[in-house]
Parts: structure tokens; C-alpha cells; sequence
């Protein structure tokens, strides 16, 4: 909501200067979300009339100009091309200061000059002129420029949350202020016009609840090109609203000034009786707006004898506006029900200044008013007859009263204001009430739409009382031991492993490209947003490498050459239920195992660091398992399981995706389910043997392919009980070795806790392991 | 009995002409080996009488105490001086820089979420989450905003393509949906803050279409809006351990709170708006089963963008999600 200072001051003038008036409407609720002066700082700037204009002896663009500035005349030397004798203008005396221009006697080419004759972008009230600025003949030559052009005024503008409706005019802002500060207020005269003319229109309401009143009066002999006064042409562009012609601005002045949309029709363009009823299906209508719609059946209309001819107090239509041919108009003022109105405007795509106002309610008390007011108007400046107002109303809100108890609005406030005080403060916002026992009973008045309940009038109370004012006071609470059970980790606590272990943290967005969905997960069917904000943003990721790949790839263009990111998000896929989140820690490798330095040999990471990195996240062991993934390279790519339960990936990232982001080097991922991370296990004690382990290393010649994992699995399985670990600690390739087959080296410990394990026991075990790897992997000792 | 006395001198000059030990163990051998100079004196004693010996004796061992000094010095000099040159041989240029490990670091709206979260921590409260594709009822309807309510045209909401779903689902236009998961799944009393990711369609030099927010909610018989304040205000002023910060409140409107107020904050002598907040709106509470004429509370928002711009003297929204391992690390702290 734009409005101008002075119109708001011309209906309650309270004591306070611009920005204490901000100030205390941004208090109050309405706030103040910008206020600029109409024009900058300047004075010394007169109305002035060229008398003479002659060319500048040694200049060919410069005149040299006699201008009278009241009793006196000036010389004044000139460069706008447009100063020519018998124009006004603004005449800037010497001694005045513009804005960035200080105006002195001086001589121009020779010439001596007495001022400056101004352009509206000089006097800072326009961003461009052409030439000096030319007043209307009839300014009064001497009158001080800024009282002329009534420059001593500020533009407010309002960011009304969508419950104030009320104060989506004049009227209503000066309300407020009438409430907030206790100044008098001047409403607009409202005079019910003299009837000039017998001609009427008849209305009919086929839709009552959502049109309960409906105003309308046909006005004739109006000159439509008549030509709207500058007072009027100023608040309307300072309340951010352009002059179109004189009928159209006085409707949008009386639904500035009352906040009521008003709509005129030619009246000749208007076929027969007019309804007001909802659309029949698939009528269309030609709107102001130059676009047609096609109408649904819950669309309001008014409608003549042809069909509709206005978008209910949404637009009107082409074919009935008014033009400059006008010369009779049928000119509404109705209230349609915010209920039907919610999203109409929205659904077409059509917000206009009437259905932003209907949608949140129109004071229905004023209905008759605004047409009244809007007549006067007419009549005052196109001439023309009134003809008797067509009233048509039906059932009008209700406003229920709404009790107010004392002692619950103190308890919700925390605050102490006496009976007294908020009987006080709701009769300075205009509500009516009877209070016994402690309880009020209040109505709002009917520009209020947002006073239904207690809390409404304890907001209203608050908002009145001040915000200020209330304490700010610690709870008092009674309070218990918040514990996190012991056998979960928090999400800081994996983060700060990351972190630990050198990673950088980073936070990639949700949606991502649906090329990295395709091809690093093999998803073909994302998650897909109906509004994404670009096209590279328009699906919800399944899995976070795509946004840690796009994070390094930021970062090699700016001459990193190593990094080690991490993230903690969702991601999100499609399941049985719905929507499934899943909390899920991702990590990326790239480049050289440690910073550049002197005291390490460059190495490049490879897949056992990111594998170590994955181990130090678990409580539990984790099992490596041979898997496949789309992202990643066929032969250097792991599943991750905890126990049964396949919880994340490892690898390498696939050398044609390495190409493709443009890696020079290997890129190693993982990305796991944090949840599986964050579950450990409260310790529980075990004796501690008081008999030695026995250690034998065995040393494997297998084929190449054969997993060390699978190795030890197959043993572990066997369940021995004195078998308490097979832990590899060599790997060799080379001499001694056949080619295609590598010996991997075994530690096993054995144990027993109740005795001293002799070397038969031993040899028997070592026996069933060789047996077991022997037959399941044609492995032979080395 | 000859005068020993110059064995001391000679002693002394033969042991500094050693260089090492072994050098020296063979120059000792000269005076006090079995065959040494004064051993043979020592031997030499039995030929005296019995009234000579004495005197004889304590002058051998006057000189040989002598010389066992010069030996034991001789040796302590050459040791210390092998030490001093192993020393200075293993001496290493101590300045030269560390041997290095990857620096790891949060990001910096980490920080500030775990730091909003301890400070919350300290009085009660629990932390809380919840989806971040929502349905349209929780994200709006269970929050009092229905179906074309224009607060609906304050969230530019970003809707999901649910394919024959009839249920419209949306990313989620603030954590306060959070409040409602979790009021339908406890009891009074309740306090707890959601910190998450919030998503509006919107996205210029200020404004990012992925965000974060931390909601809080206190739910208990006695709890007012001047408590509000007091939680707001406390935690300001330790979030950003300023304790002349003030904090503001304006009359606002949130479907989901009644009274509901924006907060400012006092920043370099202006304000800044720091969130929204509120008393929970009865209707909010019918919805979840909560008796509102027994128990009420509070609400809040805050972005933690915001939050971290102030707190780090960031000055573009935009660096939090570029990823610029250059802005990143310099919140390793």
C-alpha cells in the first residue's frame, strides 16, 4: 500500500514528524517498508515567466533570457532548447541550493546570469527531462515552487500483512493513526447527490451470498475527456497510481481514499438489465486487459443481456469500459464476499488493486458511501446528471461478538494493564462492547475482517498497548535432566569425525540437474518439481555426489588442486509409502593425500584412504562387498554392510564421469546412511583371558580375483571358538609368485579362555583353515 | 723410595693427548695398569720396613689419586664433548613447517546451528526435525492457512510433481510444520527447536532458494508473550555475547500465532529483522488435540543465514552455497 503523506494528513494530522509518523505505524503493525520526500531538500525556487529570449552573443546554444520572478526580472542565460518567451517555469534564485547545484551569480560565456531556470530532474522530482520544466499557464508567477507543484510531501510505502485489509486505504491508515495517537479525524464529506436525471438501471442478484450488496447509478451528459485536476493526478502517482482519463481516476481515487473498488460502465455499451451471478461454463470475456478469459462456473460476473461484461470485482471488460466517447456511465460499487474471491484473481493470473482489496475483505458499511463519493467527483469534474441509486442488498456479514476475558489476556500477555485501559484501547480502535464480571463483549466494526475470536482482540490489544511495553521476562519452569540415550551418537558427532579425518563441509542444494540423477545414480525417474527456479534445479536428489562433484569442480577453477568435502543432508527417493528422507553423509577425495609440502612424498589418494575415512565413522565393523554402481568404476566399487543391512557405497568415481566433470585425476566417493553410523552400543564388559594368544601367519597364494574379505568371511563362519582373529597384513605380487596370482599374508590369533592352547589344538585349527581356503579358493600356502 | 711426584705431570700430558676412550683406557694402563708405574710402586712397598711404609704408601696414593682425577676429568671431557658433537649433529631447522595434515572445517551455518542448538540445550530444549517434502496440510492447511488464504501468496512455494498422487505435496516453506509433527506425537509440556532446510522460489543477490531456518516452540500452562520476548531477547544477546543488544518486537501476522510479532534486532544503530514469531494460534493446537484453554505457548523463527551473516560479518547470502573451499576455511576454528 502506497500512499501520499499529505492525503493521509488531510484526514488526521497528529503531532508527529514524517519519521515518527513511520515509526509509529511500523509499531502499530503496518510497516513501513520504504518512505521517500517527493522531492529532495532545496528551496529558493520560484514560478517564473520568460519574457524575453535572445541568443547568446558568443554561444549558439545558450539563450539569454529576461525572466520575471515576482515584482522583478532576471537575467537569466539558458541552454534548454524549450525556453522560448510567454512559458512558466521554475526559476532557481541566486542563493539556492539544488539538489548537487549551488546556484550563484555568475557569468555564462561573458554574459552575467541572475539564476538557473530548472528541469524536473534538476529539481529532483523526475529521474529524466527534456528541457526546463513548463508549468501551466496559470501558476502564479513568484510562488514558491515547492508550495505550486506541492512538493512538501513523502511517499509511504506499507507492507500490510494480509489481515489488515482495513487499511488498504486512506480512511483506513487514518483510522489506525486516529487509535494509535488520539488525533481527531476528517472524513470526506459524503452528500447524497442531487438526482438530475430519471434514467436508472435495474439489477438483479442471482448470487446474494456472494454479492450481498450491490450499488449502481447510471450518471449521463458526462464529458469523458474532461480533464482530471492536478491535485487529484498528484495523490494518485504519489499513491503509486497513473492518470489514465478523468472518469477512470476518480474511481481509483475513491478506492484509494475509501478502499472501495468501483467499476464504471458506458452505458450506452450496456445491454439491458445487468445480474450479478456466477459464470455459466466456458463463457468467455474480453477483459480490460486486452486478454480474454474463459470462465469457470465459480466465477463471479456482472453480466447485461448479451453476457458478462466484468470479472467481478476483479477487471472489467473491454467491450462496456468507458472511453472518450463516453457519455453516460453506469458506475458500481458493490461488496463481493472475500470467500468467493479467494484465489479467483490468482487462478487468471489477474491481481489487480480491486480483488487484492475483495479477497480480504471490503468494508461493507461503506458501500453507498464510495458511490456517493464517486458521484460527487463526476459531477464536480465531468459534469453531468445523477440519476437515483439501484440498491440491491441481501444478507450482509454478521459480525458475532467476540468475548474478551481480562484475566486471559493478561496471562497470554504477560502483561498488567487494567480493566479500564483495554476497555480504553478497543474503544480507541472503534469496536463497541459491554463488559461484566471481567468478560467484554466486543463487535468490530465492518471494515474489520480479521476480529472472529479472543486472540484476534488480544492481538489488537497488544498491538495498541504497544509491543514495547510488554516485558521480556524468563519463563519460570519446572525443569528435568534432558538425556540422550547412550547407544546414539549425534549428527555433530559424525561431522566432527569428518572433520577430524580433514574434511571441508559443504552444503549443496536439494534439487539438482536431472543429468546427475541419470547418470551417477541411474535414476531415470526423479523426484521432479512443478516450478523448479531453473532448469539445471528442477529435481530432488537421490543421492548428494552430484552437488559434491559440481563443489570440487568450483573449486579446480579456482586453482585448487586437492580436496576432501563432505555433506550431511537428505536425499530423497520415491517409496511404497510416499516420500522417503533419508538423512545420508556423502564424502569426496581428490588429489594428493596430504597438503603440498616438504616433510611427505606426494601421493594421490586412493581407494583405501576413503575406505579408512568410511571405518571411522561405525562403531561396528562394516563389510566391503563387491557391488556394482552406476558412479562408479566396475572394479573399484564397494557396497557397505552393517551386519545384513546395506548401508552406503565406496569407490572410484567411473572414468567417464572423471572425464566428463573434466577431472584430471581420480576421484574417490562414499555415501552412507547416517543413521546406520549413528547407532553404537552401550560397552559391556567380557573377562579378559589370563592365558596367552597363540599367533600363526599364514601366507596364501590365490588368483588375483579372489577376495581377502570373502577369505577371512569363510573362516570366521566356520565358528571356531578359539579362533579369534584372521586379520590380512601383506599383499604381494612379483617374484616367487605365478603371475595373475597374488599371496596374501594372514595373521590369526588363537585363544582359549580357560587354558593354555597346545600346539595339536593349534595345528588342528590352522589345519581346517587351510582346508576351507584350499577348497573354496584353490589357495596354497606359500 | 723415588719421588713419583712428576708422574702426575706425565699422566696429565698422555691423557690429553687421548682423544677417545679406548685411547685413553690404554694410556691409563701406563700408571695404574698391572704393570703401570704406580702399581709397581704400590708393589714396591713390601721391600720398605715397616716404619717406612707408611709414609711411603700415603705418598703413592697421593699421587695416584692424582692421577685417577686427571683420568676421570680427561674422560668426562671427552665424553661430553662426543655428546656436544652428536648434538650438533642431529640439530634440525625447527622453523621449517610442520609436517601437514588436511585441515577439516563445518561449514559456517553448521556453526551457527550448533551453537543455536547448545544455547537452547542449556534451558530444555529438545531438537526436532521433520520432512522437507511436506504435504500441503502440514506445511499450510494444520498451520491455519486453508486454501486460497493470501498469507498462501507470502510463501513462494515450490510444488512437486506427485504424478497421480492426490495428495499435493510441496518442499517445505518453513520449519513451522515441525511444531505440528511433533505436538501430534508428545505431550505438554514441550519445548523444542527444529533447525532445517526451507525452500522458497525465489533467488537473487539476497535471497536463495534453499535456506535454513530453526523454529522453536515452548508449550506449557504457563507461558506468555512477555516470556517470548524473554527467550528471544536471552538468546540474542548470548548468541552474539553482546548484552547491550536489544531486540524489538512489531505487530505482525502469521496464520499459525496470535499474537504474532516480527523481531528486530539492533544492529550498527538501525534494525534488522531477525525472524517472526508468536503465540500459538488455538487453532493450531485444536488441530493437534491440545487443549488450548489449559496450556499455551510460543513460537518462533529465525534464519540462520542471517544469523551466521551477523554473527561472521558475512555480507553476501550467496557465499553459503558457491561452496568456496577460500570462504569455507576460514571458519576452521
Amino acid at each position: 500500500m502506497q500512499f501520499s503523506e499529505q492525503w493521509l494528513r488531510s484526514m488526521v494530522n497528529p503531532s508527529l514528524d514524517t519519521a515518527q509518523l513511520g515509526h509509529a505505524l511500523t509499531m502499530a503493525g503496518l510497516e513501513v517498508e520504504e518512505l521517500t520526500p517527493v522531492a529532495p531538500a532545496f528551496s529558493h525556487v520560484v514560478v517564473a515567466e520568460i519574457l524575453e529570449a535572445a541568443k547568446h552573443p558568443d554561444a549558439d546554444r545558450l539563450q539569454v533570457c529576461k525572466v520575471k520572478v515576482g515584482e522583478e526580472v532576471l537575467q537569466i542565460v539558458c541552454g534548454a532548447s524549450n525556453a522560448r518567451v510567454g512559458i512558466k517555469i521554475p526559476c532557481a534564485l541566486v542563493g539556492a541550493e539544488l539538489p548537487g547545484i549551488q546556484i550563484k551569480q555568475a557569468k555564462v560565456r561573458g554574459v552575467e546570469s541572475f539564476g538557473m531556470l530548472c528541469s524536473a530532474k534538476e529539481l529532483g522530482i523526475a529521474t529524466e527531462a527534456n528541457g526546463i520544466l513548463e508549468l501551466p499557464a496559470d501558476a502564479t508567477v513568484g510562488q514558491d515552487i515547492r508550495e505550486y507543484l506541492d512538493l512538501n510531501d513523502s511517499t509511504y510505502i506499507l507492507k500490510l500483512t494480509p489481515n489488515r485489509a482495513d487499511c488498504l486505504s486512506i480512511l483506513g491508515i487514518a483510522r489506525d493513526v486516529v487509535a494509535m495517537t488520539g488525533a481527531p479525524i476528517t472524513t470526506p464529506e459524503i452528500a447524497t447527490a442531487a438526482i438530475g436525471s430519471n434514467l436508472t438501471k435495474a439489477v438483479t442478484l442471482s448470487a446474494a451470498e456472494a454479492c450481498p450488496a450491490y450499488y449502481g447509478r447510471v450518471i449521463t451528459g458526462v464529458n469523458a475527456q474532461a480533464k482530471t485536476p492536478d491535485w487529484m493526478v498528484r495523490r494518485l502517482e504519489r499513491s503509486g497510481i497513473r492518470s489514465i482519463s478523468a472518469l477512470v481516476d476518480i474511481t481509483n481515487y475513491v478506492l484509494l481514499e475509501l478502499g472501495q473498488p468501483m467499476h464504471a460502465f458506458d452505458h450506452a455499451l450496456l445491454q439491458g438489465d445487468v445480474v450479478v451471478r456466477f459464470a455459466n461454463a466456458s463463457e468467455k470475456l474480453a477483459l480490460l486487459n486486452d486478454t480474454e478469459v474463459i470462465l469457470k462456473a465459480d466465477d463471479l460476473v456482472i453480466a447485461d443481456g448479451n453476457g458478462p461484461v466484468a470479472l467481478a470485482g476483479v477487471m472489467g471488460g473491454k467491450p462496456t469500459s468507458v472511453t472518450d466517447a463516453t457519455q453516460a456511465i453506469f458506475l458500481e460499487s458493490a461488496f463481493f464476499t472475500p470467500d468467493v474471491m479467494a484465489g479467483k484473481a490468482r487462478r487468471l493470473g489477474l491481481s489487480t488493486d480491486s480483488s487484492y482489496r475483495f479477497e480480504r475483505g471490503v468494508d461493507f458499511g461503506n458501500t453507498l458511501n464510495a458511490l456517493e463519493r464517486a458521484t460527487a467527483l463526476v459531477l464536480e469534474i465531468c459534469g453531468g446528471q445523477a440519476g437515483a441509486v439501484t440498491a440491491v442488498t441481501a444478507q450482509l456479514p454478521v459480525r458475532k461478538q467476540v468475548a474478551l476475558r481480562h484475566a486471559y489476556l493478561l496471562s497470554i500477555l504477560g502483561i498488567d494493564v487494567s480493566l479500564a485501559q483495554v476497555g480504553q484501547l478497543l474503544t480507541q480502535l472503534g469496536f463497541v462492547y459491554t463488559e461484566a464480571n471481567g468478560v467484554f463483549n466486543v463487535s468490530a466494526p465492518s471494515f474489520r475482517f480479521d476480529i472472529a475470536r479472543e486472540e484476534d482482540l488480544i492481538e489488537e490489544v497488544a498491538r495498541l498497548h504497544g509491543y514495547e511495553h510488554i516485558p521480556a521476562l524468563t519463563p519460570v519452569a519446572s525443569q528435568g535432566m534432558l538425556v540422550a540415550p547412550e547407544a546414539t551418537r549425534s549428527k555433530h558427532w559424525l561431522r566432527d569425525v569428518m572433520v577430524n579425518n580433514g574434511y571441508q563441509e559443504v552444503v549443496t542444494y536439494s534439487f539438482v540437474d536431472a543429468s546427475w540423477e541419470r547418470d551417477l545414480y541411474g535414476n531415470s525417474q526423479p523426484i521432479a518439481l512443478k516450478n523448479p527456479i531453473a532448469s539445471n534445479l528442477s529435481v530432488m536428489r537421490s543421492g548428494l555426489w552430484g552437488g559434491l562433484l559440481d563443489a570440487l569442480d568450483y573449486n579446480l577453477k579456482r586453482q585448487q588442486t586437492r580436496a576432501m568435502l563432505f555433506e550431511l543432508g537428505a536425499r530423497y527417493e520415491k517409496g511404497a509409502q510416499g516420500f522417503v528422507e533419508t538423512l545420508t553423509l556423502s564424502g569426496l577425495v581428490y588429489g594428493s593425500v596430504q597438503p603440498e609440502q616438504w616433510a611427505a612424498e606426494a601421493r594421490a589418494f586412493d581407494f583405501y584412504d576413503a575406505k579408512a575415512h568410511v571405518e571411522a565413522l561405525f562403531a561396528q565393523p562394516v563389510r566391503f562387498a563387491v557391488e556394482q554402481h552406476p558412479a562408479l568404476h566396475p572394479g573399484q566399487s564397494a557396497r557397505i554392510y552393517l551386519g545384513d543391512k546395506a548401508v552406503g557405497w565406496l569407490g572410484k568415481l567411473h572414468p567417464q564421469w572423471q572425464q566428463q566433470y573434466g577431472l584430471t585425476s581420480a576421484c574417490y566417493l562414499f555415501e552412507l546412511d547416517a543413521d546406520a553410523a549413528l547407532a553404537t552400543q552401550v560397552p559391556a564388559y567380557s573377562e579378559v583371558s589370563k592365558f596367552l594368544p597363540v599367533r600363526r601367519d599364514l601366507a596364501m597364494v590365490v588368483e588375483q580375483s579372489v577376495s581377502a574379505q570373502a577369505m577371512i568371511d569363510a573362516v570366521m563362519n566356520e565358528n571356531i571358538s578359539q579362533l579369534k582373529q584372521v586379520k590380512l597384513f601383506d599383499v604381494y605380487h612379483g617374484k616367487g609368485v605365478p603371475e595373475n596370482k597374488k599371496s596374501l599374508a594372514f595373521l590369526v590369533l588363537m585363544q582359549d579362555t580357560c587354558k593354555t592352547m597346545v600346539d595339536e589344538e593349534v595345528d588342528t585349527i590352522v589345519a581346517r583353515i587351510l582346508n576351507n581356503w584350499s577348497s573354496k579358493f584353490a589357495a596354497s600356502l606359500r | 723410595m723415588a719421588d713419583l711426584n712428576h708422574l702426575i705431570a706425565e699422566a696429565a700430558q698422555d691423557f690429553a693427548a687421548c682423544h677417545d676412550v679406548p685411547a685413553l683406557e690404554n694410556a691409563k694402563a701406563k700408571y695404574l695398569g698391572k704393570s703401570g708405574a704406580l702399581t709397581d710402586a704400590l708393589k714396591g712397598l713390601g721391600k720398605l720396613t715397616a716404619e717406612e711404609r707408611p709414609a711411603a704408601g700415603a705418598a703413592i696414593n697421593v699421587v695416584k689419586q692424582a692421577v685417577e682425577q686427571a683420568l676421570n676429568d680427561r674422560r668426562d671431557s671427552i665424553l661430553a664433548a662426543a655428546q656436544a658433537k652428536q648434538l650438533a649433529s642431529e640439530t634440525i631447522d625447527v622453523t621449517l613447517p610442520a609436517r601437514a595434515q588436511s585441515a577439516g572445517g563445518l561449514h559456517p551455518v553448521t556453526l551457527t546451528l550448533r551453537r543455536v542448538e547448545e544455547l537452547f540445550h542449556s534451558i530444555g530444549f529438545s531438537v526436532a526435525d521433520g520432512p522437507e517434502i511436506e504435504t500441503d496440510f502440514y506445511n499450510f492447511t494444520a498451520l491455519n492457512i486453508p486454501d486460497n488464504h493470501p498469507a498462501r501468496a507470502m510463501h513462494d512455494t515450490f510444488y512437486i510433481d506427485s504424478g497421480n498422487d492426490s495428495m499435493e505435496h510441496v518442499l517445505r516453506t518453513h520449519t513451522s510444520p515441525v511444531q505440528v509433527h511433533y505436538m501430534e506425537n508428545n505431550t505438554p509440556p514441550l519445548k523444542i527447536i527444529a533447525p532445517g532446510r526451507v525452500y522458497r522460489v525465489d533467488s537473487d543477490a539476497t535471497h536463495s532458494p534453499m535456506f535454513h531456518q530453526v523454529e522453536g516452540l515452548w508449550v506449557d500452562e504457563q507461558i506468555s508473550f512477555a516470556n517470548l520476548k524473554g527467550v528471544v531477547q536471552d538468546f540474542l544477546q548470548k548468541f552474539f555475547e553482546r548484552d547491550d543488544l536489544t531486540v524489538r518486537f512489531r505487530p505482525s501476522f502469521f496464520p499459525f500465532t496470535e499474537p504474532s510479532a516480527e523481531m528486530d534486532m539492533s544492529w550498527n544503530g538501525g534494525w534488522l529483522e531477525i525472524g517472526g514469531c508468536g503465540m500459538v494460534h488455538p487453532e493450531v493446537l485444536k488441530h493437534v488435540n491440545i487443549d488450548s484453554e489449559k496450556y499455551r505457548g510460543f513460537a518462533f523463527g529465525l534464519g540462520v543465514e542471517r544469523l551466521a551473516m551477523l554473527r561472521y560479518g558475512v555480507n553476501d547470502l550467496r557465499h553459503f552455497f558457491n561452496n568456496d573451499l577460500r570462504f569455507l576455511q576460514q571458519f576452521i576454528k
